[in-house]
């Protein structure tokens, strides 16, 4: 664990001095400013960037995570050929890489929302937010680990993207449509919990009163997440969606040549 | 095959590696002791780079075992305090600077002292260690690998390509360098494709073919047995002879 701490301190180094970092939190405080500017409500403001946040941190995230990777695979060889154990070095990258993401993105979305005023359902845009970098960068991981062609790997961050952002709700509105005469509120809120992008979505609505307009499942997501061991729930399952990609990305570089 | 001198350093046995349905190497053993340049030379695709990397533990046989000082490596990373190793490419993270990524390399090997400095100073390290590694030309990114594979006084040294792409100053200062640590009883394996260079440097030469050794011995031998006092008419000869039988 020493020597993977380490190691976290020189790509904390590299990358909060990187440039796409920058841009990176740059072009989020200009969104949230964007947003706030447009509305003085702040549960308007709450939902429009929930949705940005909910679109742009998965794809970043995977995009940066996975472009990094490859781009360093060269000093990866310098790096293990150093007394140390593959682990401590997959380690010291993957949360290297998430914690720099997540920090451009509460300077970034944080920064503008703290001047502004927090409320509750901003807060949770922060907290989804940071989970989502973490989330997502494992993905990316995984995808890198698993395919060994750079342009294989990049295909696969990106359907992640689009399968957790779009397709996954397409598919749970189609099934919802097709079986309608059927009670499937459980089901629903039992599915929700297979993307991450959907829990961190419920999440952040719950907090806001417009889950009201959500029908039947949208009184059992209160139910649920409302109470203070249902947000618990909900955030020990983003832990295990931020924690599974991540052991399996391990698992296959421990075994994979480099 | 002559036997090298007793105890070996590195033993090699039988290691095989397959990448998909091409087998990269076929039950490649030897030994090597201490005190020698051995050069390791084949065309492209040979198994030249996958046994040093197979060595350093980047690649990971199938079968057979590699013994450093008597104890297999598979799994283990410990044996690395004394190897230093220069990969054929070097890219480092953009936004460190020269001094960080030694510190990096130091850090990791929690060794901040009894280090050997000489190539770093002899190439012009010190003068560059503010610098961001990501406004180095990628000869420049070769002479920091240069200097790091011995930085740490390690006891196996392997190179890979390791002029190629350095100028010939930097490349003639590492030369000198090689001839020090064989001198200061260090086992050095060096992969290259430059003929000159082997001849100047080794005294012994693994030759690959198609993932197989072909040729194990002293340089002189291979030149007695064919008759050629150029290296490379000597291997031509002998790969004419004997490889191509096989």
């Amino acid at each position: 664990m020493l020597l993977n701490n380490k190691l976290l301190k020189y790509v904390l180094y590299d990358l909060l001095r990187s440039k796409v970092m920058l841009a990176y939190g740059l072009l989020l405080m200009a969104l949230t400013l964007s947003v706030s500017a447009l509305s003085g409500d702040r549960a308007q403001i709450a939902i429009s960037l929930l949705n940005l946040v909910l679109l742009l941190v998965p794809l970043i995230s995977l995009i940066f995570s996975t472009m990094y990777s490859y781009q360093l695979r060269d000093f990866l060889d310098l790096l293990l050929a150093q007394p140390v154990s593959r682990r401590g070095v997959f380690l010291g990258q993957y949360l290297g890489v998430s914690s720099s993401l997540a920090l451009a993105f509460l300077a970034g979305c944080g920064g503008p929302l703290l001047v502004g005023g927090l409320t509750e359902p901003l807060i949770w845009i922060l907290i989804v937010g940071v989970m989502l970098s973490f989330i997502f960068t494992g993905f990316g991981f995984l995808a890198v680990n698993w395919q060994t062609d750079k342009i294989r790997g990049m295909a696969t961050s990106l359907f992640i993207w689009f399968y957790t952002a779009l397709l996954f709700d397409a598919l749970i509105l189609f099934g919802l449509v097709a079986l309608q005469d059927y009670p499937l509120e459980k089901p629903a809120l039992i599915l929700s919990f297979l993307n991450p992008v959907d829990l961190a979505r419920i999440l952040v609505l719950i907090k806001l009163d417009i889950s009201a307009l959500m029908g039947y499942t949208g009184a059992l997501y209160r139910q649920l997440f409302g109470s203070g061991w249902g947000q618990l729930l909900a955030c020990a399952v983003l832990l295990v969606w931020a924690i599974g990609p991540v052991l399996l990305a391990l698992k296959l570089f421990e075994k994979r040549d480099c | 095959m002559s036997t090298p001198f007793p105890p070996p350093l590195l033993e090699v046995k039988a290691v095989s590696k397959t990448f998909g349905r091409f087998q990269a190497l076929k039950a490649v053993s030897f030994q090597a002791a201490p005190g020698q340049v051995i050069a390791i030379m084949g065309p492209n695709g040979s198994g030249k780079s996958t046994l040093l990397k197979s060595l350093v533990g980047l690649v990971l046989p199938e079968q057979g075992q590699i013994l450093f000082q008597n104890q297999d490596i598979r799994g283990k990373s410990g044996y690395r305090h004394h190897l230093g190793y220069m990969p054929q490419i070097a890219r480092y993270p953009e936004n460190l600077t020269v001094s960080e990524l030694l510190a990096l390399v130091q850090d990791l090997r929690g060794l901040n002292d009894n280090l050997d400095r000489e190539l770093h100073l002899s190439l012009g390290l010190e003068e560059m260690e503010e610098k961001k590694l990501g406004s180095l030309s990628g000869g420049m990114r070769q002479r920091v690998n240069a200097a790091l594979a011995f930085l740490f006084k390690p006891e196996l040294i392997i190179l890979d390509e390791p002029t190629a792409s350095l100028d010939p100053l930097s490349a003639e200062l590492l030369k000198e360098k090689i001839h020090a640590e064989k001198a200061a009883g260090k086992l050095l394996l060096i992969s290259s494709h430059i003929v000159t260079e082997v001849e100047e440097l080794a005294d012994r030469l693994i030759f690959m073919l198609e993932g197989q050794i072909c040729f194990d011995d002293r340089l002189d031998v291979l030149r007695e047995a064919t008759g050629q006092t150029r290296l490379g008419a000597a291997l031509a000869e002998w790969v004419k002879k004997h490889a191509l039988k096989q």
